[in-house]
């Protein structure tokens, strides 16, 4: 088979259980899923559906205790510099400025790959597609969400992974800056030609609806699995204000929201 | 008159102005003169105490004006040499500053790569744990006859006992600095797959750093204390000896004079880690 022909992530019958004082907490099960090279995914759900647990075992940072994830046809043992990681906490180091948060990154990564000058010179380019070149010697504690999360971001393409896996990266911004970093984070995907795939985690419906290739509905935790995955077929690039007056946008929400909202009323306090 | 602040809507037109650097440095002034008070006040309260323990001693405690002035003579010239019997204050509180910051830096030596591994490697923490927790609370002066006997010398002994007292709190600090590294700075490191070499310096080390000054800033702070009571088992120098021998020689205005030194000592060298902590924290 070809490369382009595996998908660029294979999800086999996946389970996760975290020990606990009251005995094995079944996180998921039962999950499988295909994500194709070139597509961006969202999972969306309740808190505690699993998600995030989902995204953490694609990232390398915790082991299924049954099935498998393929990446190009080889089993993900661990976190790798074919993956990059946006996390919600932004998790920059706060004793390093905005450069050398990224640098560090890259220098960590691309060690053996990279020159000196090309690392410097992809730096400032990220940096500047995220419109942070200006802040580059400021430190992460005096730097608005919003920014904070750009860094974030500019550390994850910096080291151009194959996949890259954002867990509820916009969840603690306001709406409006919420809307400017969707476009950053589409704009530097369809920049950034080797970063093929995109995984993300949300909890919001016109994020996923906007961002999305395919959405991943999963059911209530605990024991969560995948309820449905969703295509959405909107043409590319999308636009914020038509979008919402299209009958597929309707019918998607509608969806969504018969699948989230009404069949979970029961986990809705949560 | 109407009060300005009470009617916003009205523009203050002849409101009387003041330059922004003229009101910047009335502010200082202000602040300083504040600040003056609150000194004079602690003055104050010190100043009544010591007259209020003079009168019940029956005066037999120095009163505040003699004492002073055996101070001011002190720090007049503090650092004259007639012989090693007559020293001058400024040479004994250096030969005492000395032992501490062999002894310090001795102990701290031992006790940050020490408590780095207590912190990073349970297994480690689980072994040495129990011989810390024994060890802490026991004055650091019982360990003098241990360095008498090993080091011969009385002054070896003193800088043994203040090696001692600067472990434990820096131990201890480091440990848990170490062992209390966010999950998300060690998530971090995994993802962009940090070499140990880097994990430990740009992750570990910048994050313990302020919990390692702090408890570098306590065992300052102990051995500053014991080294007092060191010197006045060892004798021979230092300003723990310098009050003990003033107390032999009954001289009341020296041994305060030298409680006072002794605290000033103490401040100054606890505002250097305050400076340095400052510089090395980061609000995450």
């Amino acid at each position: 088979m070809p490369v382009s022909a595996v998908p660029a992530l294979q999800i086999d019958g996946v389970e996760m259980a975290f020990a606990t004082p009251a005995g094995p907490f079944l996180a998921i099960r039962d999950i499988d899923l295909e994500i194709r090279r070139h597509e961006l995914v969202t999972f969306i759900g309740h808190s505690g559906c699993g998600k995030s647990t989902l995204l953490n075992i694609l990232a390398g940072l915790g082991k299924p205790t049954s099935g498998r994830v393929l990446l190009d046809g080889l089993q993900i043992e661990g976190p790798g510099p074919d993956r990059g990681v946006v996390f919600q906490s932004y998790s920059l180091l706060p004793w390093l400025t905005v450069y050398d948060n990224v640098r560090i990154a890259l220098e960590s990564v691309h060690y053996h790959t990279l020159t000196r000058a090309e690392m410097s010179e992809r730096t400032e380019a990220v940096l500047r597609a995220v419109e942070l070149w200006d802040h580059r010697k400021k430190l992460p504690p005096h730097l608005s969400g919003g920014m904070k999360q750009r860094v974030a971001i500019a550390r994850a393409f910096a080291i151009e992974p194959k996949v890259l896996l954002l867990d509820e990266p916009f969840g603690a911004l306001d709406a409006l800056t919420r809307a400017a970093l969707q476009d950053e984070l589409l704009n530097l995907w369809s920049h950034t030609r080797r970063v093929e795939t995109v995984v993300m985690v949300t909890h919001d419906i016109d994020e996923a609806i906007y961002l999305s290739d395919q959405i991943v509905v999963f059911t209530n935790g605990p024991a969560a699995t995948i309820a449905e995955v969703i295509p959405v077929r909107l043409e590319r690039p999308r636009d914020r204000r038509r979008m919402v007056h299209t009958s597929e946008y309707a019918d998607l929400k509608d969806r969504l929201m018969e699948l989230l909202v009404c069949g979970s009323k029961t986990a809705q306090a949560a | 008159m109407i009060d300005a602040s009470s009617t916003p809507t009205v523009p203050r037109v002849s409101a009387p102005t003041m330059p922004a650097g003229l009101a910047a440095a009335g502010r200082v002034c202000v602040r300083l003169l504040v600040g003056l008070l609150y000194g004079a006040g602690a003055v104050g309260i010190l100043l009544g105490g010591w007259l209020l323990a003079w009168w019940l001693s029956a005066k037999e405690l120095p009163a505040p004006d003699s004492t002073l002035k055996v101070l001011w003579e002190l720090l007049r010239n503090p650092f004259y040499d007639n012989g090693p019997n007559d020293l001058g204050i400024g040479r004994q509180v250096a030969a005492s500053l000395l032992r501490v910051f062999i002894g310090f830096a001795a102990g701290s030596a031992v006790a940050i790569p020490i408590g780095t591994l207590m912190g990073s490697t349970p297994f480690f923490n689980r072994v040495v744990n129990p011989l810390v927790q024994v060890l802490k609370p026991v004055s650091p002066l019982a360990w003098f006859p241990l360095g008498l006997a090993t080091l011969k010398s009385a002054q070896n002994a003193t800088i043994f006992a203040i090696f001692i007292t600067s472990l434990w709190p820096t131990l201890i600090n480091t440990a848990f600095g170490v062992s209390s590294v966010p999950k998300e700075y060690r998530q971090v490191a995994q993802v962009f797959r940090f070499s140990r070499f880097r994990y430990f310096g740009k992750v570990l080390l910048p994050y313990s750093l302020p919990y390692i000054i702090t408890g570098l800033r306590l065992s300052m702070g102990v051995a500053w204390m014991v080294i007092v009571a060191g010197e006045m088992l060892s004798g021979g120098s230092g300003i723990g000896f310098w009050v003990w021998d003033s107390w032999n020689a009954l001289n009341l205005d020296r041994v305060i004079s030298g409680i006072l030194v002794i605290g000033m000592v103490g401040l100054a060298l606890d505002r250097v880690f305050e400076l340095l902590l400052r510089r090395a924290s980061h609000a995450g």
